[in-house]
């Protein structure tokens, strides 16, 4: 019997085995690569989450969100607030991750609120203003009287931690020592299973058909009886909760915050990251936040040492290289592939078999 | 007793008043044409009643209750069904989506799969398409469909704002067929028009808007032979 075989008989073979190597998957890196590329897999984890859940609110709902980073920037303050030397507070991460969701949520609500009849264009400049508001205020916070540190950001902030099992040094489980890449990665993976899971429930769900119709034509969702305030309003909550949990990840993981990390740059890659996958097609994003967060660091790699090679100096810093190449994939793919690299089956534009089958 | 009864309405839109003050009133089970040029306020008359847009003054009450300023969503839930204007379909779903989209609000499964059976019955052509973008479909097929996915919501009155629009006349009286059809089987009709030989030709009683105001009202058989409708509407 054959694998491909063995895989149609039983379906969970597929699954065993893709959990074997993802669960494999820092070790084989940490050997071929070293530890650094274990620490790159953790942030392309979290730029995951961070785009399933801006794909919600462009994606699903089609409202472009421009200003998506400052959920991000929100999470990771709180988390920051919360738990590390700055007041002295240490809260556990059972409160803090469903509170960075709460805060963002409501966070979501402020921004969506006042933009409920915007679209387009005009959201975009909105959103993008009040992304740079919150990371100026992050900036300034800190006086008169001292709450973020301003520029100088917040630092110790605390690890994960399960019970005494602390993620931020090497752990010990069945004799295999697990340092603290390896623990956020498996961390961080079982939290973008989850939010791939609900994210995929969500399109199928009677509020995600609710989003669809917004997307298409706000008009005739409300002519079908969608409440599209309250539809509108829930996406911008439930994409700027995901982004909160991902910035307190973020935060943990860093164990420092400052508000440069949060500028328009970063909400504008995230999106990239969405529209490149394939615009509201989970599968499609999850592959653009693994494409856009993982080859730049590899060229970063790459290409300074290869143009020392083949010119004897580095001509091009690579910083500006990637900048460029991301431009140029962008348009290039956008000329070839406007849907992205993978959209929906479904949705793609070409004109689809007029027979009409049977059942239905 | 009238099913939709308007009374004083006066509407806003974008900083003009396109509605100034107009009464009038759909009885139960009749086809009641709006007619008049581009820019008369019809469609906004027609968005103020289901919600869409809120007027500035006068009330609309729907089987005897007061529905001014209500949520469109609360409307549908009531029986009050739009097909907007320019066949606002949703582009990227296919036809049966766009269909089951009418029926959001439902909640009785069993009788909306008999209603989408119901609505491929009188409507062929959006059984053969079904599995079909709606953004595929020709203009004709477009407007079948945002036709039918309001029928999906088992409307008692059916708002229809220009279903002509943009369409071949060949199509536009096959659009106007099923719409008798739709009546014939007890869907109140009010029906915003440009075309006004069609409108007229359809509809049992007619408004004429010009200038956001009411100028003529009356049996459409007699406004179609009425002088003024001739010069003004039909160009003869």
């Amino acid at each position: 019997m054959s694998l491909p075989e063995a895989l149609r008989r039983r379906p969970w073979v597929g699954w065993v085995l893709c959990a074997v190597a993802l669960a494999l998957l820092p070790f084989l890196v940490e050997a071929g690569l070293g530890r650094t590329w274990v620490r790159i897999l953790d942030f392309a984890l979290l730029y995951l989450m961070l785009a399933l859940g801006l794909n919600i609110v462009v994606g699903f709902a089609g409202l472009l969100d421009l200003g998506y980073i400052a959920f991000y920037a929100v999470g990771a303050y709180l988390w920051a607030l919360l738990a590390s030397p700055q007041f002295d507070l240490h809260l556990p991460f059972w409160l803090l991750l469903p509170l960075g969701a709460l805060v963002a949520g409501v966070f979501g609500l402020l921004l969506g609120a006042p933009t409920l009849r915007l679209r387009g264009d005009y959201l975009a400049i909105v959103t993008l203003g009040f992304g740079e508001i919150i990371r100026i205020f992050l900036n300034n916070l800190g006086a008169p009287i001292n709450i973020t540190n301003g520029p100088q950001g917040i630092a110790g902030i605390d690890p994960l931690r399960l019970g005494d099992w602390s993620f931020g040094r090497t752990q010990h489980l069945l004799g295999v020592a697990l340092p603290a890449t390896h623990l956020h990665y498996y961390g961080f993976l079982v939290l973008a299973l989850g939010t791939m899971f609900v994210c995929i429930r969500l399109q199928d769900s009677r509020i995600g058909r609710a989003w669809a119709a917004i997307r298409e034509d706000e008009v005739a969702a409300q002519a079908s009886g969608i409440n599209t305030r309250n539809v509108k309003l829930l996406a911008f909550s439930l994409g700027a909760s995901f982004g909160g949990v991902a910035g307190g990840l973020f935060a943990s993981l860093q164990g420092f915050v400052s508000p440069e990390s949060f500028s328009l740059l970063e909400s504008v890659s995230v999106l990239c990251m969405v529209v490149l996958g394939g615009m509201g097609h989970v599968a499609g994003v999850v592959l653009g936040a693994l494409m856009l967060s993982i080859l730049p660091e590899a060229l970063r790699h790459v290409a300074g040492p290869l143009q020392q090679k083949l010119f004897g100096q580095v001509l091009v810093d690579p910083e500006s290289l990637r900048l460029l190449l991301f431009g140029l994939s962008l348009v290039l793919v956008m000329l070839v592939r406007p849907e992205g690299l993978w959209p929906s089956p479904l949705r793609r534009p070409e004109k689809q078999s007029d027979e009409a089958t049977a059942a239905d | 007793m009238s099913l939709l009864r308007v009374e004083g309405l006066k509407v806003s839109y974008g900083g003009i008043r396109a509605v100034k003050g107009i009464d009038f009133y759909v009885g139960r089970g009749e086809m009641v044409a709006l007619i008049g040029a581009n820019g008369a306020g019809k469609t906004t008359t027609l968005k103020a009643i289901c919600g869409l847009l809120r007027p500035v003054a006068g009330t609309v009450t729907y089987e005897g209750r007061p529905i001014t300023g209500a949520p469109s969503y609360g409307l549908v839930e009531q029986g009050l069904a739009l097909v907007p204007e320019g066949r606002g379909v949703f582009a990227r779903l296919t036809v049966a989506e766009n269909l089951l989209m009418g029926a959001y609000l439902r909640k009785d499964r069993a009788a909306v799969a008999l209603d989408l059976e119901h609505v491929y019955g009188l409507l062929p052509r959006l059984r053969e398409r079904r599995r079909q973008l709606a953004g595929t479909l020709s203009g004709g097929e477009q407007q079948m469909l945002a036709i039918g996915r309001a029928l999906m919501s088992r409307p008692r009155l059916l708002l229809l704002d220009e279903p002509s629009m943009g369409l071949a006349p060949l199509l536009v009286k096959k659009i106007f067929e099923t719409v008798s059809g739709i009546l014939r089987q007890g869907v109140t009709v009010l029906l915003v028009e440009q075309n006004a030989r069609l409108a007229l030709e359809a509809s049992s009683r007619a408004y004429v808007m010009e200038g956001g105001l009411i100028t003529l009202q009356g049996a459409s058989a007699d406004l179609l032979s009425s002088e003024q409708v001739r010069t003004a509407y039909l160009g003869e």
